[in-house]
This record gives structure tokens, sequence and C-alpha cells, in this order.
């Protein structure tokens, strides 16, 4: 578990983060999201110790990062792993080499072991016949993928994933999304990611933290953003009339008002599916909401 | 004061890479790889120099000797004195600030850029040791090295001219070379050579390890590396000249 108390960050005079409180649970996807600028890079940031906080503290399963000695730092660094957005695998190495690379800084493992373990979270992410590619000769889902392998290598407690699904189709995102879930709940690890994809935050947001200028907007899980009467959270979710009328859908089906395997051109054309949305809207505006 | 700050910035740089490693044969590994990558990597160029540079040293000096009581042996005397205490060191070490300085000013600010420098940090690695401390020995290592090939290349180079331009016969210009050897200028240019080779590979290291933004600025962090080394070098040639010599 990683508890964020009271983080504030200013770079100069303008300020990033402001006094923000959370929880990243373990063994679930815990996921920041937010527009750009938002402060949610610089949090993670933050947490990993990239950046080092004005205020507050940053405590792992309740060891505090923040004032942590630099020698304990790098202890606990080699139990976290990180995806950045562009993956940043090593561009002179190869793919096996690239997931290589922390089991010959860190372990004094032979040959043979390192490969069996490169291998296994190779096979773990579901690449096969890439170990003697380079970064470049790979895809962008690829090399995420990659960077999933290296990441959990060492085996670590935390991972961190930056934009997980930028410069993906969102069929490859979505595969992505949902092999961190799973790897997450296999290694029991404490996962935070930082999105602004609605399909992650719809399919593996089990903690949500919505971050609006800095601040901790709002906190709940995917189920309860449908419900969710924050206008800025609200509006930066369901950005378009899709989304919205999709937010209404699920609506309406956690309510079980309506069924989802129906056929969705078929409800959209039924004038009751309108008639219920429209209630649902009158109905949502006069409900009490979490902050 | 922007002068003062980055040179502190500097020298915050230099202090971190004095670290304990954490795997000594993964640093031992770098350490090799960084001297393939500078000393062989340069060895074409410092070789094409060195012998253009004793070439035309013999030519010009030859061409300005023209009076016929001074011995033609001379010559040899003046090529060998100038490549090992000027020409070797400085020359060399300004051409290899451009070529070596702008491949660890790029390389540290595309590692930078694509964030692969934090991905090293989160791993628990000390970035300025690990990336920095093998290509700074390197060049201390291999430079000098250089430096010596490029002596004994340019003095070759001026032999090579002298004879095929039927300035000196090569018997008259290995006389003038043994004529007069002062030993303590091979010191002094090996002297050089380490404060040179030191000189041009902190300097871009430390503006590709601080680079800032894209592309762009990785390129102007390498022009900006190569510059102010070439101008530390010069800067450094003269305070050695003027305190050893």
């Amino acid at each position: 578990m990683i508890e964020i108390k009271s983080v504030s960050k200013s770079f100069a005079d303008k300020q990033i983060l402001k006094d923000v409180t959370a929880v990243m649970e373990t063994g679930k996807t815990n996921l920041i999201i937010g527009t750009s600028g938002s402060g949610k890079t610089v949090l993670q940031k933050c947490m990993v110790g990239l950046f080092e906080v004005d205020e507050g503290e940053i405590l792992y399963d309740g060891k505090s990062f923040t004032s942590m000695p630099e020698e304990e730092r790098k202890e606990l660094r080699q139990q976290i792993g990180m995806l950045f957005q562009g993956s940043a695998l090593f561009d002179s190495m190869t793919v096996e080499q690239n997931v290589k690379f922390p089991l010959d800084m860190f372990t004094k493992w032979n040959h043979k072991k390192k490969m069996d373990r490169v291998n296994e979270v190779l096979d773990r992410v579901n690449l096969k016949d890439t170990n003697k590619k380079f970064p470049a000769e790979v895809s962008g889902g690829m090399k995420k993928r990659v960077g999933i392998a290296r990441a959990i290598v060492l085996n670590p407690k935390y991972l961190f994933v930056d934009e997980p699904n930028s410069g993906l189709d969102p069929q490859t995102s979505m595969v992505i999304d949902l092999l961190i879930k799973e790897i997450t709940e296999e290694y029991n690890m404490t996962t935070v990611i930082n999105t602004h994809d609605m399909n992650s935050v719809m399919e593996i947001g089990e903690n949500i933290l919505y971050m609006y200028q800095g601040e901790n907007e709002w906190i709940g899980n995917k189920k309860e953003i449908i419900f969710s009467k924050n206008d800025k959270l609200n509006e930066f979710i369901f950005a378009s009339e899709f989304l919205r009328d999709a937010k209404d859908m699920r609506m309406l089906e956690e309510k079980g008002i309506i069924d989802n395997n129906r056929d969705m051109d078929q409800l959209m054309e039924d004038p009751e599916t309108h008639l219920l949305m429209d209630n649902n809207k009158t109905e949502e505006d006069t409900s009490p909401d979490k902050k | 004061m922007k002068v003062f700050a980055t040179f502190g910035r500097y020298l915050m740089l230099m202090r971190g890479m004095f670290t304990k490693p954490e795997n000594f044969r993964m640093y031992w590994k770098e350490f090799m790889h960084q001297c393939v990558e500078i000393g062989i990597g340069a060895l074409g160029i410092v070789v094409i120099i060195s012998i253009f540079m004793g070439a035309v040293s013999a030519v010009q000096t030859a061409a300005q000797l023209t009076n016929p009581l001074i011995p033609k042996t001379t010559i040899s005397q003046i090529v060998r004195d100038t490549v090992i205490t000027e020409f070797a060191p400085t020359l060399v070490c300004i051409v290899l600030a451009g070529v070596i300085g702008s491949k660890i000013a790029g390389e540290l600010g595309n590692m930078r850029v694509s964030e692969q420098i934090d991905a090293l940090e989160i791993m628990g690695i000390n970035t300025k040791s690990y990336l920095v401390m093998p290509k700074v020995l390197a060049a201390m290592v291999t430079i000098p090295l250089l430096v010596i090939l490029a002596m004994i290349l340019g003095i070759l180079g001026g032999r090579i001219a002298s004879t095929l331009g039927g300035i000196v016969s090569g018997d008259i210009y290995d006389r003038g070379l043994l004529m007069g050897f002062i030993p303590f200028y091979v010191t002094f240019a090996l002297a050089k050579a380490y404060t040179f080779a030191f000189i041009l590979s902190s300097v871009p290291a430390f503006y590709g390890y601080n680079v800032k933004g894209g592309a762009l600025e990785i390129g102007r962090a390498s022009t900006t590396a190569v510059v102010s080394s070439c101008i530390l070098i010069l800067f450094a040639d003269y305070i050695l000249a003027a305190i050893l010599l």
C-alpha cells in the first residue's frame, strides 16, 4: 500500500500539486486520471522519488519514503517497477538484454537462471521470437510489453505505469490494460497507473483518483464514476456525446433497468430507452455525490 | 551568475560520479564498452589528422627556413617539438571534442529525453556514476594513448612529406629528430592530454545529462558542449603552458 499524505509540489513559482492525499491499494489497479497538466505525472514522479515533495509525505507500506536515507531508497527502488509513456527501453540493447538488465545489475544469478527468468516474463507478456530484436524493430504495443516485462522481472511489490495506452490503437490498449490488471493480481502488487484513456478507466479502474489543477478532486472506482455528479469529472470523463450516451446506458444497466445483452442498435431505436435515460438524468441531478 | 550556477551544477555532477558501484562487473563492462567507443571510434580521424599535420608542419617549416646557414636537421627538430607539445595534444583533442563530445552529449541527451535515465534511476542505479563515470574514465585512458599515437604519426607524416617532397633526406630528418630532444616535452604533452581528456568527456556529459526538452534541445546541447569544451581546452592549454614551461 502506498499512502500519499498532503503532498504539495511547486516548480519555480507555479504550484503543481496542492495538498494531495490518497491511498494506493495493494493488489488493485490504482488509476490517477486527469487532463494534461493536472499534475498526475508530477505526482507519480514524486511517488517514485524522481521529484522531491515540498510538503507532505509518501509512505510505502507504512515506511516514509520522503524522509528515507538515499541508501534505503535505493533498496526500496529495487522493489519498484515502472513502465514509461515511451517505454524508455535502452536503444542499444536487444529486447532480451533490456529485460535482463535489472537481473544483471542486482542479482548474482548465473546466466542460465537469468535467461530462464527473462523468457518466463517475456512469455508472461505474450512476447515470442522477439528476444534478439532491437526496440526500433518492434511495434509500439510490443515495446510496452517489453517495458512491462522489464518492470516485473525483479518481482517488484510496486508497479508504476505512465500513460500505458498512449500511441496505441484501442484494441492493443485493451490488451495492455488487461495484462497490467492480470499481472497486478498475480503478483499482488500495488499498481499505480497514470492515464486519461476512458477505456482504461472503465475496464480496470478499481481505485481511481481524479486530479484537477493539482488537487485530488474525486476518489472512487469505475462503478462510482458512472453515478458521480462531480461536474469537472463528468466533463473530463464523458467529454463526447457518444461517451455521455454510453454513461447513461451503463447507468441503466447498473441499475438493472436494461439488459446489456440486447443489440445496441435495437436498444437505441427503442423510444423507451430514451425515456428511461431522460428519467435517469433527472434522478441523477437530485442524487448525492462523493468527493 | 548563470556561469557560477552552471559551474556549481557541473561540480555536483562530478561529485555524484564517485559513489560505490551497484555492481562492479556491470560498471567494468560499460567502461570497456566506452573505451572501444571512444578509443577505437576516434582512431581513424586521429590517424588522418596526425599524418597531415606533421606533413604540413614539415613543408611550412622548410618554406620559411631559407637561410643556408641553418642546418636542414632543424626542420625535423621543429616538426618534432611542435607536434609533441602542441599539435598532438591540443589539435587532436580539439578535433576529439567535436567527435567524442557531440557523441557523449547526444547519447546522454537522448537517454534523458526518452526517459531512459529516469528508468535507470527508478531501478535504484546511480546514473551519474553508471553513465558518466565510465565515459570520463575511458576518455582518460584512451585519449592519452591516442595523443601518443598522434605524436608518432605526426613525426612520421613530416618525414614522409620531407622525403617525398625532396625537402630533406630521411637520414637527415632522423638525425634531426635525435638532436636536442627534451623528454619533459612528452610529460608536458601527456599532462595536457589527461586534462583535455577530462574536459572533453565531462563537459559534454554535463550538457547531455541535463538536457530538458526534445530533439532540438539535444542538438543545442551537443553544440554548446563542443563549443564549451573547445574554449576550455584552449584556456587550459594556456594555463598549463604558463605553469609548466
